[in-house]
């Protein structure tokens, strides 16, 4: 399998690391991965679904915040090392250095009501980002039981019992991971008996 | 090296480590480390830093960039981002070149095939709980389903919807038909 069936052209890193500040400077209202999903899947077409959701998982489930874990596997799989230093630098640097700048303005800013209300309605709409990632990404799971169980398991620890993420990763991910592991190891020893 | 510095990379080098399924989970553990272990920090500064990192583009946990700039300039600055953002950079640099390297290896088949329902359901949690907290009542509500529709069925770009949504959240606002 091509790593990347779909991309015509290569981007360069210098390429990929405006595409992340850009991003990183405009991402107002939250859920960046709904950005990175609309840029690189839905606008670009440098990644498909599928690589860029086999991303976000390994993203999610290994520590570090995940946006920047992120922008380095789609960087790295882009554009190689440079690429991930790109991914890297281009998403934590502009918006590090614009949060500070800020930080120095917030008192003007935050004393405007309208500018309360104004922000409200951007997250709202960044919502959008979010829930339509989210929608991909429960349509993407496998229907099978055990599958959309773990989904259902892993929706209600999180936003209705609120149990620390840690642990609902390291346990439903760990026992999802092993029974996909013991499905996939049967079926390819299946398939090696039927060409035996 | 300055004490201070040492001081905000032995608080956040580890907490990287420790932040797993997206920094909104950590925000607990530097609060208490900044205000009532170090008292770098005031309670009302703390809110006030975190207040500007939602509002600031970006990764929200950039909030410890503006924290290490208050207790040591610049370079606390500096510290404080490499010490949150750079260990686990390394990590995934090295998972992403041994997944490219073994591509198709069942492993890797296991881990995808296995993680992707974690992950959806970990999106589809953290979509509903952003919806809980939003403000601005029905109106947002309604902004946030609106904008749903327009990311999935149309191509427009994503700085648009959002300052869209805003300059409608305050026109509603202004009409009295909001908060």
């Amino acid at each position: 399998m091509p790593s990347s069936a779909i991309a015509a052209e290569r981007p360069s890193a210098l390429t990929l690391f405006l595409i992340f500040s850009r991003i990183g400077l405009t991402s107002f209202g939250g859920g960046l991965s709904g950005w990175l999903m609309r840029e690189f899947v839905q606008d670009r077409h440098w990644l498909t679904e599928e690589e860029f959701l086999n991303g976000l998982s390994i993203s999610q489930a290994l520590p570090g915040v995940n946006v920047k874990n992120m922008a380095i596997w789609i960087g790295y799989h882009l554009a190689g090392r440079a690429g991930a230093v790109a991914g890297f630098t281009g998403i934590i640097l502009p918006p590090a250095v614009f949060i500070v700048l800020l930080g120095a303005l917030f008192s003007a800013l935050a004393g405007h009501p309208l500018t309360h209300v104004g922000l409200a309605g951007a997250a709202a709409a960044a919502i959008g980002l979010s829930l339509s990632m989210a929608i991909t990404a429960v349509r993407r799971v496998r229907r099978a039981l055990v599958p959309l169980a773990m989904m259902a398991c892993v929706f209600v620890a999180v936003a209705v019992l609120r149990w620390p993420l840690l642990w609902v990763v390291l346990g439903l991910g760990s026992a999802s991971v092993a029974w996909e592991f013991l499905r996939l190891r049967a079926q390819d020893r299946g398939r090696a008996r039927e060409q035996a | 090296m300055n004490r201070a510095l040492l001081g905000l990379f032995s608080v956040f080098a580890p907490l990287s480590l420790a932040t797993i399924g997206g920094g909104q989970a950590t925000v607990a553990e530097i609060q208490r480390q900044v205000v009532d272990v170090h008292h770098w920090l005031t309670q009302a500064q703390f809110l006030s830093d975190f207040a500007i990192a939602r509002l600031a583009p970006g990764p929200g946990s950039l909030m410890v960039t503006l924290i290490g700039w208050q207790v040591a300039g610049f370079w606390g600055a500096v510290t404080a981002t490499l010490a949150l953002f750079g260990p686990t950079a390394f990590l995934l640099y090295a998972v992403a070149y041994l997944w490219r390297r073994h591509r198709g290896a069942l492993w890797q088949r296991a881990l995808e095939g296995g993680l992707r329902p974690i992950a959806a359901g970990m999106i589809a949690a953290a979509v509903y709980v952003l919806l809980g907290a939003l403000e601005g009542g029905l109106a947002a509500r309604l902004i946030a389903l609106v904008s749903t529709g327009l990311v999935m069925f149309t191509r427009v770009n994503a700085l648009l919807l959002v300052l869209g949504g805003g300059a409608l959240l305050i026109a509603l606002q202004m009409a009295g038909l909001a908060f």
